[in-house]
């Protein structure tokens, strides 16, 4: 039990980190990220450029810092997208069952046979490549899982007997759903949104790396790092920090998400 | 008796390693050779545990402190590993409580049943099917060549029991080690595997540890007793005696806890009923595939039942027979097809709400019907929301008296249901149930999941509370025991219709169904002595 | 259990024919006349005319749809608007090349993932679990493009022992082509290794603590047989459903390991074709790619009553 304790912490300090550069990256940056500066290019880390320069001899952490914004901001609107409408979706299904919850999850089922990264190069051929555009298209691409996690604890949820409790005390179904079922599956939603902003965060800059999402100058981790490739021989810090940084990032809510994970999931806690 | 001794225990202690929390002290006794020796506890007595050090299965988390266990003189604990397993399985065997996972579910019988053999005997592959074969149909299995080649999914929970026994006993070990191998199956077919267990054994001479909460269940079958109390052998001597007087407290606390019959009441049966249910027929709709049409399941055949102003009736029956479906159809939490029911003279779908105001319900697991999120007084304040002319303040003031009324006190109001024992959770269950005084109460198992101690208590609550508000009651379950303690009028259900019904002494002393009759030997009839010990007798089936 | 198989492939059909409708409608959503895209600016009024006759633009929706369902069913997967190359030989090409990285690298995976995870939840706990599960979490958390990136540049530009870029055939020259597979296969390998290790050890977890494993020790068995007889057989049902669906999710993300490594993939020509607005390739690439993860889930299903024969029964 200890370890894991150990690992959130790890993973909160992380996330932690992150969420803080993206704020600071909001009012306050060690150089301008855009400027250009010919004198300064492929500068190698040093005092003044912590993180070196780039092909423009634009600042690398200063640029980094800007780019975890982009991460937050993109992946918090995705999942905050696929969390509300999931959950909606997933409330409705596992209420209504019978007809309804049959067309939805087929619809619903169908989309999951769809590999996520696939749809959303899918959806971003129609949306076109820019921040919404990948925000709506992993959206609704993450979407399907998120329903589908939501009428599982709801249907479980409907043979639990303290719903049924609600129900011979007279109360309605609306009631019901939103007094008792909808607060006991907070646990899941928050486990999945968890492991969603992971990857979210992952599949921006995969997209951005492919050229396909937030178009440069704009740095994201993504595109800095597929502007840094061909330089990776004599700027290996252009290489190195931007996939650092996603790395870090990943493994923050990774851990973090193990440790939420044992701490609600109800078949972890019987165990303790 | 044989003399020789098989199993010595001296000075067994177990802690939690990470914790150092004691969970088993100082634990001494034999078993002799041949004999059927008992276990008798409540949860968290440190019973399965203790049995588990025996043959050196702890869990990981658990350590031994002290003590020493010998099988036949040998010392088991200093044994290696390759020596421990001989000795499992083909000296000492195990039988576990859980039919449903003590099979490995993806191996067919005759495979788990051969392994064992394969693995402690010379039998030639042949010899080992004859013997199988033989084996499986010693414990009742109907057809044992279509069973080699089946999957535990196949077979009902007693069954499996069988299997497992089949597949312990083919190895004719010297000691079998059955914890709690009949909790999970239903009264009639728990005395099956028991009597089945007993004749086996006899047959091949193996001694028995039989480790168990039920206490006239160990009686039954054991020469000796051992009664353990958090971790601790409070009392043990021979099972006789043992009832008949105790000496420890606790020993005399748990032959208490057991269910006695009341004074039977006079109940007016001379007005209209307060609830009637007329030919109810329950349908349950089958699996639907898109290859299989859905055959629906009848669960309920046109069965009618009357429950009286105050009166508390009693549905008994095993699994499978409607009693539960019968009281969820009462209580509306599933849908009749056929037949109708009446609530005060009318129909209950005439006024739903004031039938919702009137009609409550106990469950059977407390851990599943309070919800997790909510604190004990909003569970219970809940009960109240729909309840016309109180304010906020008056539900609070009502809820806390509800609870007080339970025993709980206003002190438990903020907790969550987590923070409380099952007892308690019980207990809320039914403050939640009487908080808007219905006159219609039904109870679905509502204490089978207590330990016999909590269970006493909650019983003496639930009689108490009838007696001061004379609620009547539909009182569903499984154990004839509890049933005889509580009951007015009893109601047999089998395959979903009623086969017999009456006053509770009639039908607890001289029934008339066979099946009733095979209910009521599952139980003892018991009789209180000055001493604080009891007598059991057991009814006979024919 | 010809009934269970039946069942699984009728359950199939629905999900293939709402994923070719989706493909079919998601290039219709594209925001302006697809006539007119193809043929590109400056194109005459009537010549996009003939052109939507031509696409059967002009005919209802549900119609247009049989038209191609029926052209694809057909094998006619269109023609490339950039280069007039029929889709379906160079989609199918293409897909070969990701396909023999994908399935070399989950295989690997697998062997080398499942077995360090069960040993790791049988000794739960132990120094060795703790640093297998690390392990895995980091390796699971390094994006593969980056991972790609790093693997070049120590082994192809820093020590000099692999090629960096550039793709042969296997068909051409084995031993060749095999030298350009090795990074990217290793690429994957690490990442989904940490994946399944955590996956393998999760389900094997589960099992372990149920009563049939203690039965199985009680009954005299090595720890061995218990392990593998009981336990695996058992706790590998989850791994192998989550095998299926890294093998499909691979073939769709396929594409920056192909831009990483300059491989002629699926994945590299979908984004090239998203790109040049290819919007025919594009179909023919989410078709192919959509269809193999249904056929690559729905094959898993059926040989999942090899490890519970539970599923055969419901």
């Amino acid at each position: 039990m200890k370890k894991f304790t150990f690992n959130g912490l790890i993973g909160g300090i992380l996330i932690a980190i992150l969420l803080a550069t993206a704020a600071i990256g909001l009012f306050w940056t060690p150089f301008d990220p855009m400027k250009l500066s010919f004198t300064a290019r492929l500068a190698a880390p040093s005092a003044e450029h912590l993180l070196g320069t780039d092909e423009f001899g634009r600042d690398v952490l200063s640029r980094l810092m800007i780019g975890a914004r982009a991460s937050v901001w993109i992946g918090a609107l995705t999942v905050g997208f696929a969390t509300v409408c999931g959950t909606l979706i997933g409330l409705v299904s596992g209420y209504a069952r019978g007809w309804t919850d049959g067309l939805i999850m087929a619809v619903n089922n169908a989309l999951l046979a769809f590999p996520g990264i696939l749809l959303a190069l899918g959806l971003l051929a129609v949306f076109g490549a820019n921040q919404y555009g990948i925000i709506f298209a992993l959206g609704i691409a993450y979407t399907p899982s998120m329903a589908r996690v939501v009428r599982g604890a709801v249907l479980s949820l409907r043979e639990r007997e303290f719903i049924e409790a609600s129900r011979v005390m007279g109360n309605d179904e609306l009631y019901t759903m939103f007094r008792h079922i909808l607060p006991n599956c907070l646990a899941p939603i928050t486990v999945l949104a968890t492991s969603m902003f992971g990857w979210a965060i992952l599949s921006e800059s995969a997209l951005s790396f492919l050229g396909l999402g937030v178009p440069p100058p704009a740095p994201t981790w993504g595109n800095m790092l597929a502007a840094g490739r061909p330089f990776i021989q004599q700027a290996v810090w252009l290489g190195l920090f931007p996939g650092l940084c996603i790395a870090l990032t990943l493994l923050g809510i990774n851990l973090l998400g193990d440790a939420l994970r044992d701490r609600l999931d109800p078949r972890m806690r019987g165990l303790k | 008796m044989t003399t020789e001794t098989l199993l010595t225990v001296r000075d067994l202690s177990l802690e939690v390693a990470r914790t150092g929390h004691a969970v088993v002290s100082n634990v001494n006794f034999d078993i002799a050779a041949g004999e059927i020796f008992g276990i008798v506890g409540e949860s968290g007595s440190g019973k399965t545990l203790a049995t588990r050090a025996l043959i050196s299965l702890l869990p990981q988390a658990i350590a031994v402190t002290g003590g020493s266990v010998a099988y036949k003189g040998r010392d088991v604990m200093g044994m290696k590993s390759r020596e421990l397993r001989r000795l499992r399985g083909a000296e000492i065997g195990v039988v576990f409580q859980e039919p449903m996972t003590s099979l490995n579910p993806s191996m067919t019988i005759g495979r788990q049943l051969e392994e064992g053999l394969a693995l402690h005997t010379k039998l030639s592959a042949e010899e080992r099917r004859e013997r199988i074969l033989d084996m499986l149909k010693r414990v009742g299995i109907g057809d044992p060549e279509g069973a080699l080649t089946a999957y535990p999914h196949e077979f009902s929970g007693g069954m499996r029991q069988r299997i497992m026994l089949a597949s312990v006993m083919l190895l004719k070990p010297a000691l079998l080690i059955a914890d709690e191998p009949t909790t999970a199956l239903d009264a009639v077919i728990q005395r099956d595997v028991m009597e089945l267990m007993v004749e086996l054994t006899r047959a091949e001479g193996t001694a028995v540890l039989l480790i168990s909460h039920d206490l006239p269940m160990v009686a039954r079958y054991t020469s000796r007793i051992v009664v353990m109390e958090k971790g601790v052998i409070v009392e043990q001597g021979r099972t006789a005696d043992l009832l008949e007087a105790p000496k420890h407290p606790y020993t005399k606390k748990l032959l208490s806890s057991l269910p006695f019959r009341g004074e039977l009441r006079v109940i007016d049966t001379s007005k209209a009923p307060m609830v009637s249910a007329r030919n109810i027929v329950v349908d349950y709709a089958g699996r639907k595939s898109l290859l299989r049409k859905a055959g629906s399941k009848r669960a309920l055949h046109g069965v009618s039942i009357d429950i009286h102003e105050g009166e508390v009736v009693a549905l008994v029956g095993g699994s499978g027979s409607g009693k539960t479906t019968l009281g969820r159809t009462i209580a509306g939490l599933v849908k009749e097809s056929e037949g109708q029911i009446r609530f005060q003279g009318r129909s209950r779908d005439e006024d739903w709400i004031d039938y919702r105001l009137n009609c409550q319900m106990v469950f059977q697991d407390p851990y599943s019907s309070l919800d997790p999120r909510m604190t004990i007084e909003a569970l219970v304040e809940e009960a109240l929301r729909l309840v016309p002319g109180l304010d906020a303040e008056a539900k609070r003031k009502r809820a806390h008296e509800t609870l007080e009324e339970v025993g709980l006190g206003v002190d438990y109001a903020d907790r969550y249901p987590h923070e409380l024992s099952g007892g308690q959770r019980q207990r809320v269950a039914i403050a939640r149930a009487i908080a808007r005084r219905p006159r219609f109460l039904i109870a679905d198992e509502p204490v089978s999941a207590l330990d016999v101690t909590v269970r006493a208590q909650v019983l003496d609550l639930f009689s108490d509370l009838q007696k001061r508000y004379g609620f009547s009651c539909l009182f569903i379950s499984h154990d004839l025991g509890v049933v005889e303690q509580v009951a007015d009028r009893v109601v047999v259900m089998q395959d979903g219709r009623i086969i017999e019904q009456g006053d509770r002494d009639t039908i607890f002393d001289s029934p008339k169904e066979a099946y009733t009759r095979r209910l009521l030997s599952a139980i003892p009839a018991l009789d209180q002595n000055a001493q604080g010990g009891v007598s059991l007798k057991w009814r006979l089936e024919a | 259990m010809l009934r269970f198989i039946l069942n699984r492939l009728l359950m199939a059909l629905p999900t293939i024919a709402f994923v070719s409708v989706t493909v079919f409608a998601l290039i219709r959503f594209i925001p302006g006349d697809p006539a007119a895209l193809m043929l590109g600016d400056g194109a005459e009024p009537h010549q996009i005319a003939a052109m939507r006759t031509e696409l059967g633009l002009d005919q209802s929706m549900p119609q247009q749809f049989l038209i191609w369902a029926g052209n694809v069913l057909q094998g006619d997967f269109g023609r490339s608007i950039v280069n007039d190359e029929a889709v379906l030989p160079l989609v199918v090409s293409r897909f070969m090349v990701s396909a023999e990285i994908v399935v070399v690298a989950v295989l690997l995976a697998s062997l080398i993932a499942v077995p360090a995870g069960v040993i790791a939840a049988w000794r739960q706990n132990s120094l060795m679990d703790l640093a297998l599960v690390g392990t895995a979490t980091v390796l699971l958390s390094i994006p593969t493009f980056w991972l790609g990136l790093l693997l070049l540049l120590l082994f192809g530009l820093k020590l000099g022992w692999l090629p960096v870029l550039g793709y042969v055939s296997l068909a051409d020259n084995v031993i060749g082509g095999m030298l350009y597979l090795v990074l990217p296969i290793m690429t994957l390998v690490i990442h989904e290794a940490g994946v399944l290790i955590r996956m393998a050890r999760a389900s094997t977890l589960e099992v372990l603590r149920l009563d049939y494993i203690t039965h199985a020790r009680a009954k005299g068995l090595s720890e061995g047989a218990v392990l593998w007889r009981h336990a695996f057989k058992n706790a590998f049902g989850p791994t192998w459903t989550m095998i299926g669906l890294i093998l499909g999710n691979l073939l769709g993300g396929i594409a920056v390991i192909e831009t990483v490594f300059t491989i002629p993939g699926l994945g590299r020509l979908m984004v090239d074709s998203i790109f040049a607005r290819d919007y025919p390739v594009i179909q023919g690439c989410l078709l192919l790619v959509s269809l193999s993860y249904v056929l690559v889930n729905l094959v898993v299903d059926l040989l999942y009553p090899l490890f519970d024969p539970r599923v055969v029964a419901e």
